[in-house]
């Protein structure tokens, strides 16, 4: 089913169907985008395809092209305060432009078809589009016009410059050309990946949990909440270092690849946990100490290189090289500390 | 803040100077600047910011 979208209404016209939205985004849009950020029924915020109509446009007025993600045709249409234009939504499977254009769902075939389906050709008289930049690597510029005959203009790459884009008789300034990933941009990425991560460190701080009862006397319960429970807190306190500073320290950690940006965060929270365990003698043994020296950076990397993926300036080249030597180097430090910390258990 | 920048000579990326035309879609598709228009034909100049995206190698126009 498709997302509601608030004060908007469906019309057909001399057999041609529009969605009327506002510019103005409600609390419902706005609470819709919030849990979509923590992953609350993102992979289904979708809004139907079609004609949308923003303002009164006729026949001569500029079409804008989005996906068929909520949170995309939301950014969009609140930048277009004003404005009269037609927003043609394409079907990307509730992804958002740079995403779909990625993996080719916001692509020169679905616009081409999407033109025929809604018979663009019937609601404006010219044959311009106007895409996000960042449709661009799924889209053929020059093939969306042999085969619609609708030429294909990149606009910039957010929304918030449209407006001046469009005064600019669509010129685009080399600034809103380029993509940035300024803090609020890699702020907005934490809520998600807590809740995308938290399932895998639950598993993996359930198995600590579980093993922390084995000791030299057997099995023991008490085992389980003394050295289990520290155990759980270190890893979540290692997950959370990275998970909440990769992002937000990413331009000022010493480094190129992500692997080494996250080994400082790994090597500041080990720093912190062994001057804590000096402090009040956490551990009896060396063992465990060595040990969880070596899993909280193993797991502080782990955690910060995923965030390639959501980054916007890493290649996949690079992504590939940096993987194939620090995700066996993160399996070792992982198991080594593991052994260690088993070990410990029986010294 | 110090302009984030990825790893070195590790992308994919190719120009045939030879096939350019110089319509410049690669300039304005491209996210990173990586390439610039220079008599009237396409150079690299910012190979290392290049994210393999493939916006240029798609809107070229042969």
């Amino acid at each position: 089913m498709f997302e509601k979208i608030s004060n908007s209404s469906f019309i057909t016209q001399n057999g041609l169907d529009f969605h009327v939205v506002p510019t103005q985004l409600s609390l419902a849009d706005q609470l819709g985008s919030w849990k979509a950020r923590w992953a609350i029924g993102r992979m289904k915020y979708v809004v139907e395809q079609g004609v949308y109509v923003v303002g009164n446009p006729d026949s001569n007025s500029v079409v804008l092209v989005s996906a068929n993600y909520k949170m995309s045709l939301d950014r969009l249409r609140s930048e277009l305060t004003d404005l009269d234009a037609w927003i043609l939504v394409i079907d990307t499977k509730g992804i958002n432009v740079w995403c779909a254009a990625g993996k080719g769902t916001f692509g020169t075939d679905e616009i081409v078809q999407r033109i025929e389906t809604v018979k663009l050709a019937e609601v404006v008289d010219h044959r311009r589009l106007v895409l996000p930049q960042l449709g661009a690597p799924g889209v053929s510029a020059h093939e969306v016009k042999r085969r619609s005959g609708f030429s294909v203009t990149y606009g910039p790459v957010r929304a918030e410059d449209l407006p001046a884009f469009l005064s600019a008789g669509m010129k685009a300034t080399k600034e809103m050309h380029r993509v940035r990933f300024p803090l609020s941009a890699r702020a907005v990425l934490i809520p998600v990946e807590l809740v995308m991560g938290t399932k895998h460190i639950m598993l993996f701080a359930a198995c600590f949990l579980l093993l922390a009862g084995l000791g030299r006397r057997g099995y023991s319960g008490s085992l389980v909440l003394s050295e289990g429970l520290a155990g759980v807190i270190l890893i979540f306190a290692a997950y959370l270092a990275a998970i909440i500073g990769g992002p937000v320290l990413l331009p000022w950690l010493p480094g190129r690849s992500f692997s080494i940006k996250s080994l400082w965060i790994g090597l500041a929270a080990a720093a912190a946990i062994a001057l804590y365990s000096f402090n009040i003698s956490l551990f009896d043994d060396r063992f465990t100490l060595i040990a969880w020296l070596l899993i909280v950076p193993a797991i502080c990397s782990f955690f910060v290189m995923n965030f390639t993926g959501t980054s916007t300036y890493t290649s996949l080249s690079g992504v590939k090289r940096e993987m194939r030597i620090a995700v066996p180097l993160q399996l070792i430090c992982a198991a080594v500390g593991l052994g260690l910390w088993l070990a410990g258990r029986f010294v | 803040m110090a302009r984030l920048r990825y790893l070195v000579n590790v992308v994919t990326l190719e120009l045939d100077v030879d096939k350019c035309i110089g319509c410049q879609m690669c300039t304005e598709v491209c996210p990173h600047g990586v390439s610039a228009i220079e008599n009237e034909k396409a150079v690299i100049v910012d190979r290392d910011a290049c994210m393999e995206c493939g916006a240029c190698a798609r809107n070229w126009e042969p």
